[in-house]
This record gives structure tokens, C-alpha cells and sequence, in this order.
């Protein structure tokens, strides 16, 4: 998990380590400042600033060990102890990254009925130790930009792309041809209104259409609603050349369902950036028996079943956290046989010989052939 | 012949096993169900205040020259191993606080300040001691290889050197719990049934020691410059306090008289039920406060830890008074005394059977053949509610 030291603070760090053997330095550093350890990635809030929406924006310093540029429109795993348990959640960052790197911001909205987030939004006080996740996700703009970009959002979707256009914002004027429609239910409700009301003030040639579904509609006789909007047909009035651009779309699964098909029935599948805060399996293994040891049940599982999906199913108490391979919170000692990353398909293997075994992630690995996990 | 059938031994029907087998389940759902933030503040804190005073104990020890500095570094750094291998690493080791979903506290990740590769002692331990608890020839508890500790085991004119055996374990305990998962019966018989496996094993052994000792016995007196010999004394003697404490502790949890031992036929088709019951009356429990539970690891509570392994420590205290609750109600013994009456019961023990004592055998025996003795013969919950039925029924009937 650390990152690249210099040799001579590697070789310091080595004698350290000698010294407090089976520990690392960080376990008695982490004595003085909580921040002081690589052994997990960790950070400290610094500040939570409520938004709009049942939302907050976070502030996290990151610990030692946290070397990692990140793109925008990337999420990074945070991990926050809820009565005394680890929980993780996924959320984008919404700053570019920061010229020292030293802070890390993302904004949560409070799910009706997700703990953790809202514990994140009102339970975290300025203090508080997290463990993080390094940055993750493909949801980001290619160098150069294209020269036409849409981005299509709704509710709490709009927070990768925010850390889009303040990156695009830092860049020099150049007259980018961007255009954002983000829907939320009315203007209170709006993360980020006023920012993005600035932003287009800022950029003449960025459009930036905000719709309120709960608004009425213009020209209705009726209670007539805006409503969420409908791709294509929606689409096609707001920006009638959506199909000659460059889309990315950030929100709830229907509205990303519908963009999907929209784009493959235009044949456009390409020009469709998703993000969709989920693993994407796109390897697959064989399957077998996987034997638990310490609970001694075996379960055959297929080659699409992840090993905690197999555990869970019989009714192993598996450690679990962000269930899409970022967290490290469900490792498991696998102590013979293999199993195979579904996310690229590499395998992890024990040889019979093997007296060592290795962890593995449960919730992005599946058995590849017969396997022992030491759960 | 150790006890093959509990049920039997115990006086109790298959109903009633399985009625006690229910309630000691409902205490592990119950624990399980409420533990949270103070379970969690209490390991972290045990953690903290370890580590502060391994440091003290360090810090003491560069002016280890001066006796009385010397005394207070072996004595921190004694303190600071003991807590380390026994209320955390033991604890941890069995996953007693996996249930927080960190890893820096989770048994698969946890390696303990003593010779013994967390690895090899989570099988030899976990695995083999806590499922075939004093199952004679399943557990290597039972004696560790080279003590008697019940008359079942056959006498040799090698139990003759027992106590002087049981001495040099209790000196050398961290390198006895070292060599633990390896074959040594088989290596006395000169015939060890996996030899790869054993020259693996002993080579990770043969690591661990290097790391422990480079640090105890070279790093950390070269570090004190002029005074390496006395910081290597003192962390001799903090190996040593560590030592002779453990050993002392552990021997309180299942060789004092009244800890029963039990045949592999015991194993066959054993049920959850007869499975506690096996816990409970192979072990025993001293009595103490606190500060005594914290600094044995919780090994006071050597019945409650036997029923439940990976329950949190600091709950055991709640739990003895549920356990204690079910063995009046069912007429079991709780085999608990003060700390200095267990110990001394142990060791008389192994010195009892370093001789074939065959007045000893006989007596074991005759307990095992008898089973438990019982204040009142039939008053099982099961055996009342028999009767209760009976005497229902008869006017019916009439």
C-alpha cells in the first residue's frame, strides 16, 4: 500500500521495522498523530459543509501511504466505523486534484435509508479517522477533449461531473463546446446550483440547462410536471445534436438504462460514458467447490459467483465492505486451490506444496476450480 | 477409559442436551446481536495502553545500567508482552473482533510479539485445540506431547523426568508454543508423518525466531550502546515474566482436577449440544478481578472462552453469570477456585503422574465410569417435565 519512497527513507524504514517487529513504525507512530500509519490508507475529516439536498461536502486529509493522482470523475472508497464497525461506501471526488494533494472532497447526499451516508452527512464530526480506498473508475475525460461533450445528469449524479468542470474550468478559455443537462427535483434541491450558474456566466460558449422535475411545466393547463427527462425524445428537444457528441451520464439506473438504449439505437454505443458505481466483471472463471474451512461447509458454485456471494448464500458470516473490489474489508486467506479476479480474470493460486497461503478479495473473485478459503 | 459417552456422564438426556445446547446458542446471539462502539473502544484502548507501555519499558532500558531502571524496563516490557500475546493476540487470533471489519485488528492479518508464527498457532490452537478440546489423541493440549496429565495416558519410565519436563516448559513456554503445531510425536518416534510439511513449518519457525530474537536480544541492546548487556538481560528477563505467567495462566485452564478428558468416541456424530457441554467440562476458571482478567487474557473465563471463542473478550464477565445460570439449572459443575488453588492443582497433578499412582487411576477412573455426582439424581429440566406430564396425565386417565 505505500507508495514510492526514496531508498534512504525505504532503508530507514526497514531498520525501523526490524526494531518493532511483528508491528510496523506506523503502529507506534499512529500513538502521536492518527494520520501517521501506511498500513491501511487512512484519512482525517477536516471539515463537513452541509448542501443542498440532504447533502454534505467533505473534506478529507489523507494519511501516509496516499500518493495517488486521480483523474476527475474518479471515486475513492471511504470506510467510517458505524457503532463499531467498519462500513464503505463509494463516492466521486468533486475537486480536481489538488496541487499539493493534501485534500481529498467529495459531497454525499443522505440516502432515505442508507446508514452510512447518513452518518457521513450528519454523524461525522471534523476529527474523525477514516480508512480510505485509492481512486478508482474509468467515468473520465480523455486529453484532448473531444470537441463536442454533453454531460447528462440527475440528483446526486451531477458530483463526478462537477470534478469535470472544475478541472475544465482551472484550463485556460478554450472555448469548449460543453453542454450539461441536470435534472434534480426543484431548485432547493439542486446540488451546486449557484456554482453552476457561475460556471455558465464564466464560459459564453458552455450551456448549462438545469431542469426542476417537480416545476410545473411551461405552457401546462394542468398540474402538468416537467418530469424526469425522456431519451430520447426529451433529449432531442434540449440538445438536438446530442447524437454529435461525446456523452457522459452520471445518475439513477433507469435514467442510465435509457441512455444505454437510446445511444446503442442511434449506434452510438461508443460515444456513452457510464458511470454506475459497480464492479464490472468482465472476466469470468470456471466455478468448483468451494470448501470453508473453519465453518467446514463446501458450496459448487458457478463461474459468476463471487466467493462471498457463495459464503453468504451458506450462511457464512463473510466480512464484506464495498462489495466492488476497493475496500479490502471481505480478504480472506485462500489456503489451496485458485480463484480467478473477475474484474480481468487474473488468477490467484495456492500450490499444493505451498505451506503459505495469500488473501484474496472474496467480492471480486470467484473459484476457479476446487478451493479452500480459510473462513 | 476417559469418558466416551458425555451424555451418560453427565446424567442428562438427549432432550435436555439439546435444550442446553439452545441456550448457550441464545448467549451468542444475544452477545452477538449488541456488540458495538464500547466492545470497539475497549480493544482499542487495551491496544493503545499496551503499546505505550512497551514503549516505557524500551525507553526505561537505555539507562538500563542503573538497577532500578533496569527493574522497571524488564517489568513494563513483561507486562507489555503479556497483554500483547494474551488479551489482544490470542483474542485477536481467534477473530474475537473480525466482527469490526478492520483489518489492522482481524485475525487473518494479526502476528503476536512471540516465536510462534501466528499462522502455525491459529491451527495447532484455534483449529485443533478448540474443536478436539481434550479429546485424548486429537488434542495436543492434553500434555503437549510430553506431559501426563490424566491416568488415561499410558505410563513410561520417561514421566519420571515430569517435573523437571514441566519446569523447563514453563521457562522456555514462548519456544514450547513455538514448535507446538509441529509433529513431535512423530519426531520422537522417529517417524513423522509429513516430513515436507514439518521442514516447512519449522523453517517459518526458524524466521519468526530470527526477527523475535534479533530484536530482543541484538538491535535493541546494540541501540543502548555501552549498555548492551544489561538491556539483553532485561529483555531476558521480560521474556522470562512473559513466560512463567502464560505458562502459569494456561496450565489454570484445563488441567486442574475436575477438568474431564474424553475418548474420540466421544467425537463420533457429536451433537452442538453435547459439543458445549465437552467445552464445559473440560475446562476451569479462576477468580479475580479486573485488572487479573485483563492481564491473563481473559483466560479466567477459561469455560465462557471454550463455549464461545470469538465472542469479545470483555463480555465474558456478562456471559459466566448466563453460564453459571445454566449449570445450576441443569446440575453441572462450574469448576472455578482462586488462581493460586487451580495452579497448584495442576501442577500436583503432573507430579502425581510422573509416578504410575495407581490409587490415582483408580480413583480417575472410577469418577469417569460414574459420571457426575448429582445433588438430585432425576431434577433435569427434561426429567421434570416428565413428570410434570405424568402427573397431569393421571387424572385424566382417572
Amino acid at each position: 500500500m505505500t507508495a514510492a519512497l526514496s531508498p534512504r527513507v525505504r532503508r530507514l524504514r526497514d531498520l525501523a521495522t526490524r526494531l518493532t517487529t511483528p508491528l510496523l513504525p506506523d503502529d507506534y507512530l499512529t500513538l502521536i498523530n492518527p494520520l501517521w500509519s501506511a498500513r491501511e490508507l487512512r484519512g482525517r475529516i477536516v471539515s463537513v459543509t452541509p448542501e443542498a439536498e440532504d447533502a454534505a461536502t467533505l473534506v478529507v486529509e489523507p494519511g501516509w501511504g496516499w500518493d495517488f493522482p486521480h483523474a476527475a470523475g474518479q471515486y475513492i472508497g471511504i470506510g467510517v466505523a458505524i457503532d463499531g464497525r467498519f462500513v464503505w461506501r463509494s463516492y466521486s471526488l468533486t475537486t480536481p486534484p489538488s496541487r499539493d494533494g493534501k485534500r481529498l472532497v467529495i459531497t454525499v447526499r443522505a440516502m432515505p435509508d442508507g446508514f452510512a451516508s447518513q452518518h457521513l452527512v450528519s454523524g461525522v464530526a471534523p476529527g474523525t479517522v477514516v480508512r480510505l480506498a485509492p481512486p478508482a473508475g474509468e467515468f473520465v475525460l480523455p486529453d484532448p477533449l473531444p470537441s463536442k461533450v454533453l454531460f447528462l445528469t440527475a440528483g446526486s449524479g451531477i458530483t463526478p461531473v462537477m470534478a469535470m468542470l472544475r478541472s475544465l474550468d482551472r484550463r485556460p478559455d478554450g472555448g469548449e463546446d460543453v453542454v450539461l443537462v441536470h435534472s434534480a427535483p426543484d431548485a432547493d434541491r439542486t446540488l451546486f446550483a449557484d456554482e453552476l450558474d457561475l460556471l455558465a456566466r464564466r464560459h459564453p460558449t458552455w450551456r448549462i440547462v438545469q431542469r426542476h422535475t417537480r416545476d410545473r411545466a411551461s405552457g401546462a393547463t394542468g398540474d402538468e410536471l416537467v418530469g424526469h427527462l425522456r431519451i430520447p425524445a426529451g433529449l432531442d428537444e434540449v440538445v438536438p445534436d446530442w447524437r454529435g457528441r461525446q456523452t457522459w451520464a452520471c445518475g439513477p439506473a433507469e435514467m442510465l438504462d435509457d441512455a444505454e438504449r437510446a445511444f446503442a439505437d442511434a449506434g452510438l454505443a461508443d460515444a456513452l460514458h457510464l458511470e454506475r458505481f459497480a464492479a464490472s466483471f468482465s472476466g469470468s472463471a470456471e466455478g468448483g467447490t468451494i470448501t470453508f474451512a473453519r465453518s467446514g461447509r463446501t458450496v459448487e458454485t458457478d463461474g459468476a459467483t463471487t466467493v462471498l456471494q457463495a459464503g453468504e448464500q451458506a450462511g457464512i458470516p463473510m466480512p464484506f465492505g464495498c462489495r466492488m473490489g476497493i475496500c479490502h474489508t471481505c480478504v480472506a486467506p485462500l489456503s489451496s486451490g485458485a480463484v480467478r479476479d473477475l474484474r480481468d480474470g487474473t488468477e490467484s493460486r495456492v500450490a499444493d506444496t505451498d505451506q503459505s497461503t495469500r488473501t484474496v478479495q472474496t467480492c471480486v473473485t470467484a473459484a476457479s476450480g476446487d478451493c479452500t478459503v480459510d473462513l | 477409559m476417559a469418558i466416551s459417552d458425555i451424555k451418560e456422564f453427565a446424567h442428562l438426556t438427549e432432550a435436555d442436551v439439546e435444550a442446553l445446547g439452545e441456550e448457550f446458542d441464545q448467549i451468542r446471539r444475544d452477545v452477538e446481536a449488541t456488540r458495538g462502539a464500547a466492545d470497539e473502544e475497549y480493544i482499542r484502548s487495551i491496544i493503545k495502553t499496551q503499546r505505550r507501555i512497551e514503549i516505557a519499558g524500551r525507553t526505561a532500558l537505555f539507562g538500563s545500567v542503573v538497577p532500578p531502571l533496569w527493574m522497571a524496563g524488564a517489568a513494563l516490557l513483561g507486562v507489555a508482552k503479556i497483554l500483547e500475546n494474551m488479551e489482544i493476540g490470542h483474542n485477536v487470533m481467534h477473530g474475537q473482533w473480525d466482527w469490526m471489519n478492520d483489518p489492522e485488528i482481524h485475525s487473518a492479518t494479526w502476528e503476536w510479539d512471540n516465536v510462534c508464527p501466528a499462522e502455525q498457532w491459529k491451527h495447532s490452537h484455534n483449529y485443533l485445540h478448540h474443536t478436539y478440546t481434550n479429546v485424548l489423541g486429537k488434542d495436543k493440549d492434553v500434555g503437549y506431547e510430553i506431559l501426563r496429565v490424566t491416568s488415561d495416558q499410558k505410563w513410561n519410565p520417561v514421566n519420571l523426568g515430569q517435573p523437571v519436563f514441566n519446569t523447563l516448559l514453563m521457562l522456555l513456554f514462548q519456544h514450547g508454543v513455538a514448535i507446538h503445531d509441529l509433529d513431535i510425536e512423530g519426531l520422537l518416534r522417529r517417524d513423522i508423518q509429513d516430513p515436507e510439511e514439518f521442514k516447512a513449518k519449522l523453517e517459518q519457525v526458524g524466521r519468526k525466531m530470527r526477527k523475535q530474537m534479533g530484536k530482543d536480544y541484538i538491535l535493541f541492546p546494540l541501540l543502548t550502546g555501552p549498555q548492551f548487556i544489561t538491556t539483553l538481560t532485561a529483555n531476558m528477563a521480560a521474556n522470562l515474566i512473559r513466560n512463567v505467567w502464560s505458562y502459569a495462566i494456561i496450565f489454570c485452564g484445563h488441567f486442574p482436577d475436575g477438568a474431564e478428558v474424553f475418548t474420540e468416541d466421544q467425537l463420533e456424530n457429536e451433537t452442538q449440544g453435547e459439543w458445549y457441554l465437552r467445552q464445559l467440562l473440560g475446562s476451569a476458571n479462576f477468580t479475580g478481578n479486573r485488572l487479573m482478567h485483563v492481564m491473563s487474557g481473559s483466560l479466567g473465563y477459561q469455560i465462557e472462552h471454550h463455549l464461545f471463542p470469538d465472542l469479545p473478550s470483555n463480555r465474558y464477565p456478562e456471559i459466566a453469570e448466563r453460564v453459571k445460570e445454566i449449570c445450576a439449572k441443569y446440575d453441572l459443575p462450574y469448576n472455578i477456585g482462586p488462581f493460586p488453588k487451580q495452579f497448584w492443582k495442576s501442577i500436583r497433578r503432573i507430579w502425581r503422574l510422573a509416578l504410575p499412582n495407581k490409587k490415582f487411576a483408580a480413583e480417575q477412573q472410577a469418577h469417569e465410569s460414574e459420571g457426575l455426582t448429582r445433588e438430585h439424581a432425576t431434577s433435569t429440566p427434561a426429567a421434570e417435565a416428565d413428570a410434570r406430564r405424568a402427573t397431569q396425565e393421571t387424572p385424566v386417565a382417572a
